[in-house]
């Protein structure tokens, strides 16, 4: 993929639920191996962009397409919600974290990873008797689900159900599952609500991590600029529906629409923070 | 948490008195049109008969039985807040597996086992414990679709009767053997199984319910009118009965039979203890069968359903495909017993699959606390052995079922023994399982 | 021809009552978001309840049917609000807030509990009364068919809409119809605006029930009979005209009531008496499958 290619190209998309216009002609790019911060004020869109993006809505108007590596460009606005996961690895997490409750986190992880499973089951007859193939497939799941644990430092959680864990932890548990799914692009809705500033940094950290080291593509929801600001590569703007701004952080900074519409007229920096910390 | 809802923060006795009263009333005046008051019929006409003193115990028993639950409930929630404040640290329940209870279950097994050795005399007591076990097989089957997949299924009856009626059209019209039967009538429940879970995939929950009821109504009411083919309200009579391995349970005959080949005197109670032994054998294969597809991708895919879909989708998880793998599974396990049924009584009818018999079904899985398979045996056993201990027993059953059901719902909505077994652990190395 | 305009008027009569039941899910489902299961078998405590009152006026001899019938409705309404209300209390209140699955299960349980309570308090057997109203206007005759409109078919009618129009008025217009309302779209809002939204429930279940005990008691005089089963049939064929007709709408409850009524009168007069009942099962399994906001209703959209 040359670097001109983005990953995900959102071509003047529209959503429209009955009068209310939630989004309007959005347009907008998202290249491989970055992290692109999605900002805007509450009742912005962010979110039903999100859902538009991983198939929970179908779009009035517009297209998303996603350069996929393998399966060539998928227009993810025609694929049902689990296709853009599985067939686009296009993964997202939830506003309002969305886990398996009752299940230990392993578990979690592991459901995460059925698709793969499932086909080593071959129709759960192998799996039901336990054949060499669906065991080692097996280990393998739980390889990577006890690899993202450890990085996330969550192993010594592996075994609690997930919803008797702390909310923090809880949003880390819903990345960590999320990361089993092998994304390409992994779309994060407000990961940092409700930390605390010890856990927002290391959520900075992470995500930094996750599009160097591990060549995810992250589009991220987030209210929190401490963490939008140091590490998003590039920030759209949403307002009303429509977008008013676009560019690298410091540029956002300093727009005067983004601080009109969005911060209010004077406590622009108060509320975000120029400087950086690496 | 339930009880906050039972109790409002009162403790002194004039409150208690207060508020015990008022159930009373309120227990007056449901009482008084179905209890005070009741129409019986004299010489063609209805004339209505009072039945005042009884209207009076049940409110009394209402003042009582409020006072008391108030006093129990005040106390209990008194020494949990001590001891709420004694420990902060919360024990983790969930992952600690009990002993206790799997001591339990390996001597229900062994129990189980031995019966008919032990009454082998009494052909009662093997013919009800055959019985409890159909409701158990019956029991671990609605299972997979309510406890582990979180579908609420109303019309489960349904896949019973599309078993039992396969078979018997089958071995009656065909001639086939009951093993013969066995995998082709699971086949057909499960296809009815996707049939209904189909149009019914995008449902929500309660959606579903309602559907899975009129269902079952389907069914019943094809098989009382399709007479040709179920023979209608009168059913299918002299459905040939399993025999073991070709050899029949008969008297002394032209033909082998069981007894003649083992060098038994005739005796009836063989194929009664047969029988025992053979849904015994149906019920344990179907419980090993749950349990290990609960291990398996699709089993975790159910449950990950149950507690939240929109994620399972987000996850990439094909949901169509998994609730309906799951109401086919179901549906198999509840057409195999179907066929037991059938082959145990030699004749069935549209009767035995009303929608009581659904609730019964769900009844004990409830009770039982869905995804227990242990528990389900315990609500069969009170189940069927409820009835037997007496005429008031058997008719206050339904009553104090749907009553339980609601209790437990309030009380503990996992059910009296809901204990959830992780699928595998990190820690006590089962990744080499 | 005659046969058709005979079934017309069975089928909006059995309409009616269907409407007047359908009303209680439809509002039950509007507040407090699921299917009271347990409203068929509220429908049957207040036949019951209908029956043991015209049994003892005529016990107490009183001949005039007007008096008997308001008699009738009015115990029939408040013995039957009192289990509405009852029912609210120990089934579903206690479960606000629980899993998804726990306040239909108890609600099932709850149906299961008032079936077998009727059976064992009132007994099994079906209870026929005398006649209440009898006779009808002739309409036409057509080759020795008589086309008849009895006078409880009227009444049915008359009663239904007179109902509907004050329920309308209740529900746009009151107070407590604002409650009802804002508790529908938002609880905790409503909660926070001082409403006390415990209350508002509990009178929605009342009302759902006291409209499903004009139900019984036009049933009870239409029919004369009466059993401890007739609760969970006509609970189903009651919902499906709820959902038929959206379920949360209150006109989509009547129209969808109205229109099983009419599909059944024609269905068992046309092709088969037998399988009636199928025929509505069917339509409910359609309805939810092609268009599952029902005709009136507002599509929902899934909340991510």
């Amino acid at each position: 993929m040359s670097a001109a290619t983005p990953l995900l190209r959102v071509d003047r998309l529209t959503m429209r639920f009955g009068g209310l216009l939630a989004i309007d002609d959005l347009s907008l790019d998202v290249a491989a191996r970055q992290i692109t911060g999605v900002i805007g004020p509450n009742g912005a869109g962010k979110t039903t962009f999100f859902n538009c993006l991983t198939g929970f809505y179908k779009p009035t108007i517009g297209s998303v397409r996603m350069h996929h590596p393998r399966h060539g460009v998928l227009r993810l606005e025609e694929l049902a919600s689990h296709q853009v996961a599985r067939r686009a690895q296009v993964v997202r997490t939830f506003q309002n974290i969305r886990l398996f409750p009752q299940m230990t986190v392993l578990e979690n992880l592991i459901v995460a990873q059925h698709n793969a499973l499932q086909h080593a089951s071959r129709f759960s007859l192998a799996g039901l008797f336990g054949l060499p193939g669906y065991r080692r497939a097996e280990a393998a799941a739980m390889g990577k689900a006890i690899g993202w644990l450890t990085r996330l430092g969550l192993i010594d959680k592996a075994d609690t159900p997930a919803g008797a864990l702390p909310y923090g932890m809880q949003r880390r548990i819903e990345i960590a599952r999320a990361l089993c799914v092998d994304p390409l692009l992994l779309c994060l809705d407000e990961p940092a609500a409700g930390l605390n500033p010890r856990e927002s940094a290391e959520l900075n950290e992470l995500l930094k991590r996750l599009s160097r080291d591990d060549g995810i593509a992250i589009l991220l929801i987030e209210h929190d600029m401490s963490v939008v600001m140091n590490v998003s590569d590039h920030i759209c703007v949403l307002n009303y529906g429509r977008k008013i701004a676009e560019g690298p952080p410091l540029a956002i900074q300093r727009d005067p629409n983004v601080i009109k519409a969005y911060l209010g007229e004077e406590d622009a920096d108060e509320q975000l923070p120029p400087e950086t910390t690496p | 948490m339930a009880t906050l809802v039972l109790a409002t923060r009162q403790e002194s006795a004039a409150a208690r008195l207060k508020d015990a009263a008022t159930v009373a009333v309120v227990a007056l005046l449901l009482g008084i049109p179905m209890i005070g008051l009741t129409t019986v019929d004299q010489g063609g006409a209805l004339r209505v008969a009072t039945r005042w003193p009884a209207l009076a115990a049940f409110v009394a028993a209402c003042f009582c039985g409020r006072l008391l639950l108030r006093y129990v409930i005040d106390r209990l929630r008194q020494r949990r807040r001590t001891r709420e404040h004694a420990d902060t640290a919360t024990p983790n329940e969930n992952t600690a597996a009990n002993p206790w209870l799997n001591r339990l279950g390996w001597g229900a097994l062994a129990f189980a086992l031995l019966l008919p050795v032990a009454f082998s005399d009494n052909r009662y007591v093997v013919d009800t414990a055959t019985t409890v076990l159909i409701y158990v097989m019956l029991g671990w089957g609605l299972n997979v679709v309510v406890g582990l997949a979180g579908l609420l299924d109303l019309g489960y009856v349904a896949f019973y009767a599309v078993g039992a009626y396969t078979y018997a059209l089958l071995s009656t019209q065909f001639g086939w053997g009951f093993w013969q039967a066995l995998p082709v009538a699971g086949g057909v429940t499960a296809s009815f199984g996707i049939l209904l879970g189909w149009p019914t995939l995008r449902l929500r929950g309660d959606y579903l319910a309602i559907v899975t009821l009129g269902f079952g109504e389907i069914i019943r009411i094809v098989l009382v009118n399709w007479t040709e083919m179920s023979g209608g309200p009168n059913g299918i009579t002299s459905i040939p009965r399993p025999s073991f391995f070709g050899l029949p349970f008969k008297p002394p005959g032209d033909a082998p039979t069981f007894a003649a080949a083992f060098g038994l005197e005739f005796s009836p109670s063989h194929r009664v203890i047969f029988l025992y032994y053979l849904i015994l054998l149906l019920a344990l294969l179907t419980n090993l069968f749950v349990s290990r597809m609960r291990q398996l991708p699709i089993g975790r895919a159910w449950e990950a359903m149950r507690e939240d879909e929109i994620a399972c989708k987000a996850m990439g998880i094909n949901a169509r495909n998994v609730k309906l793998s799951a109401f086919a599974i179901g549906a198999m396990l509840g057409g195999f017993a179907g066929v037991f049924f059938a082959a145990r009584q030699g004749f069935i009818s549209p009767e035995s699959f009303t929608f009581n018999e659904s609730a019964i079904i769900l009844a004990i899985v409830v009770l039982g606390g869905m995804g227990s398979q242990l528990g389900v045996v315990l609500a069969s056993l009170v189940l069927v052995l409820l009835p037997e201990l007496g005429r008031d027993f058997a008719e206050y059953r339904m009553l104090l079922f749907g009553a339980a059901m609601i209790l437990i719902m309030i009380w503990k909505p996992g059910g009296i023994l809901a204990h959830r077994e992780p699928t595998l652990r990190y820690l006590s190395g089962s990744a080499a399982r | 021809m005659a046969l058709a305009l005979q079934q017309l008027i069975n089928g909006l009569t059995l309409g009616a009552v269907y409407g007047l039941i359908a009303i209680g899910y439809t509002m039950v489902y509007g507040i407090i978001g699921m299917i009271n299961f347990a409203h068929g078998d509220i429908y049957m405590v207040s036949a019951f309840i209908a029956v043991t009152a015209f049994t003892a006026l005529s016990m107490a001899d009183i001949s005039s049917v007007p008096l008997s019938l308001l008699l009738v409705l009015l115990v029939a309404v408040l013995f039957t609000s009192v289990y509405g209300w009852a029912v609210e209390r120990t089934a579903y209140r206690p479960l606000r807030g629980s899993t998804r699955l726990a306040p239909l299960i108890s609600a099932i349980g709850m149906s299961i509990f008032l079936q077998n309570m009727v059976q064992l308090t009132q007994g099994a057997r079906v209870k026929p009364i005398a006649p209440v109203l009898v006779g009808g206007i002739d309409l036409l005759s057509v080759d020795g068919f008589t086309v008849r409109l009895a006078y409880s078919q009227i009444l049915i009618v008359l009663v239904t809409v007179a109902l509907m129009a004050g329920f309308t008025y209740l529900i746009t217009k009151t107070s407590f119809g604002r409650q009802q309302r804002s508790c529908e779209q938002d609880r905790t809002m409503t909660a926070l605006l001082g409403i006390n939204v415990d209350r508002t429930i509990s009178l929605t279940f009342m009302l759902g029930a006291a409209l499903a005990a004009v139900a019984g008691v036009m049933v009870t005089v239409y029919y004369g009979v009466v059993d401890f089963y007739i609760g969970f049939v006509a609970g189903i064929k009651a919902f499906t005209a709820a959902v038929l007709g959206g379920i949360g709408s209150l006109p989509g409850a009547m129209l969808g009531g109205l229109i099983i009524g009419l599909i059944e009168a024609f269905w068992a007069a046309y092709l088969s008496a037998e399988y009636k009942d199928v025929a509505t099962f069917a339509i409910l399994i359609l309805v939810l499958m092609f268009r599952p906001s029902g005709l009136l209703g507002r599509p929902e959209v899934e909340k991510v």
